[in-house]
């Protein structure tokens, strides 16, 4: 199925997502990558507030380039997820009902998925000039000590993704490879 | 003797670390363009049109082809009857410095890799310098993004394990890294030499013409036969299923003890980055 979805997003659309639907996602999105997620789970673990209202949010694991003349932001792609593994089930509980990235998961995160109602996205790697055309306004809103890693909220507008992980935990990265094996089979006399 | 000013090597650095990291070398583009003829699955077509589209959008508006400028490794033969008027070390990082910063490039780089301070510039580079026969300086520069290069895996192997062995470790390292690294890939393989030389060597591999085959007939037949196993694996584009999981194996060898068999695996993703210029 091929859906347009204005971010944030509730868990309710979360859940009526499957693996290999794809999303042209327009709203508002947050890009976290491994620094600002260890200071997210920081003030998380003390009950402390986030920088943004974490509640449905769809965080982008992306570190973008400095923008460039006639657009909002640099070149913008996914970067690779399982660096965020170790936060991610936390910062689901707390709200977050989406993340984009490239890239395997680990257990915990696809349970925490399942459990929260989250759903996995990639974003085609390495290719950032072309996903940088899809954002329309970026501004640092936290950790801009952290330079390329600071949190960005950035205002997207058809910006191209694949469910690769679903609430109910299938994986396109296995069934998608398995689907493709089967077809070379299936033609071999 | 012939001078070279170290001036001259840093404005040579910053040209290329910029135009590395904006315009796809001609031979990845050829080999994306085969890899697109051959793949039969549909998907598959899409995401590599879409790669297809993504440099020519970031040749066309001089941006970085991907956000990952990457760790600026530079390669420089130094022809034995070189003078270099200055620090070549420092030279070099002038260079990244102004590269990096002038062509607006992401700065990946941490000063220490557990205290992890950025150090804003991309600086310093990973240099590889070698003495070469000549008066000339033939510099190249890799961005090497984390993605691939987190999936890169080296062992010491056995004698006993042989081709098979090698051929085993590779197909493996591949599979393993799965969606990972932004597949298609280009695989290095280093094979010989000691624990770091393998290593190197397999990075060097990733400079050559990509997809052209390694001069020795031997290796050549080893590398097409390891780029149509990991083909056939079914990974594809960004792991989603299909034909196009590399776009070339490369495979370097050097002699080694008669104890060891050294075998590195370096990973680079599509956004395979290498130019190189001569002074």
């Amino acid at each position: 199925m091929e859906y347009r979805l204005t971010a944030p997003m509730t868990r309710e659309q979360a859940r009526q997502l499957r693996c290999g639907d794809t999303v042209l996602f327009s709203g508002v999105i947050y890009t976290a990558r491994d620094a600002a997620h260890k200071r997210l789970v920081e003030l998380l673990d003390r009950g402390e507030p986030l920088p943004f209202d974490i509640s449905g949010a769809v965080i982008y694991y992306a570190g973008p380039t400095p923008a460039q003349k006639g657009y909002a932001v640099g070149s913008c792609g996914p970067t690779t997820s399982y660096r965020m593994d170790a936060y991610a089930p936390k910062v689901i509980a707390a709200g977050s009902t989406g993340m984009i990235g490239k890239g395997k998961r680990d257990k915990a995160v696809v349970e925490a998925m399942q459990q929260y109602g989250a759903v996995y996205f990639a974003a085609i790697g390495g290719a950032g000039a072309l996903l940088a055309r899809c954002v329309k306004k970026a501004e640092v809103i936290a950790y801009e000590d952290l330079g390329a890693e600071a949190i960005r909220r950035m205002e997207v507008e058809n910006f191209p993704v694949t469910v690769v992980i679903d609430t109910l935990g299938q994986n396109l990265y296995e069934t998608g490879r398995a689907a493709y094996l089967a077809a070379c089979q299936a033609n071999r006399p | 003797m012939r001078e070279i000013r170290a001036e001259a090597v840093t404005q040579a650095v910053a040209r290329l670390c910029m135009s590395a990291n904006r315009n796809l070398p001609q031979d990845v583009r050829a080999c994306i363009a085969r890899s697109r003829a051959q793949e039969p699955w549909p998907g598959a077509q899409g995401i590599l049109d879409r790669m297809v589209e993504n440099y020519q959008i970031a040749e066309a508006d001089q941006l970085p082809i991907c956000q990952d400028t990457g760790v600026a490794c530079v390669f420089l033969d130094v022809g034995q009857e070189v003078h270099i008027d200055g620090d070549l070390q420092q030279a070099v990082n002038q260079g990244v410095h102004q590269g990096y910063l002038e062509a607006g490039l992401r700065c990946s780089v941490v000063a220490d890799p557990l205290r992890r301070v950025n150090t804003k510039d991309n600086t310093p580079a990973v240099t590889y310098i070698r003495l070469v026969p000549g008066d000339k300086l033939r510099i190249t520069v890799a961005p090497k993004g984390a993605g691939s290069e987190n999936m890169s895996r080296i062992a010491m192997l056995r004698p006993s394990d042989g081709e098979q062995g090698v051929k085993d470790f590779v197909v493996k390292t591949v599979e393993e890294a799965g969606p990972n690294p932004c597949p298609p890939v280009v695989v290095g393989v280093g094979l010989g030499g000691c624990f770091d030389r393998a290593a190197e060597l397999a990075k060097r591999a990733l400079l050559r013409h990509t997809g052209e085959p390694n001069p020795d007939r031997f290796y050549a037949q080893l590398e097409q036969e390891l780029l149509d196993r990991i083909n056939a694996l079914g990974i594809g584009p960004q792991g989603l299923g299909g034909r196009t999981t590399a776009l070339a194996v490369h495979i370097e060898a050097a002699p080694c003890h008669m104890a060891s068999l050294p075998v590195a695996v370096n990973i680079n993703c599509h956004v395979a980055r290498h130019e190189s210029e001569v002074l």
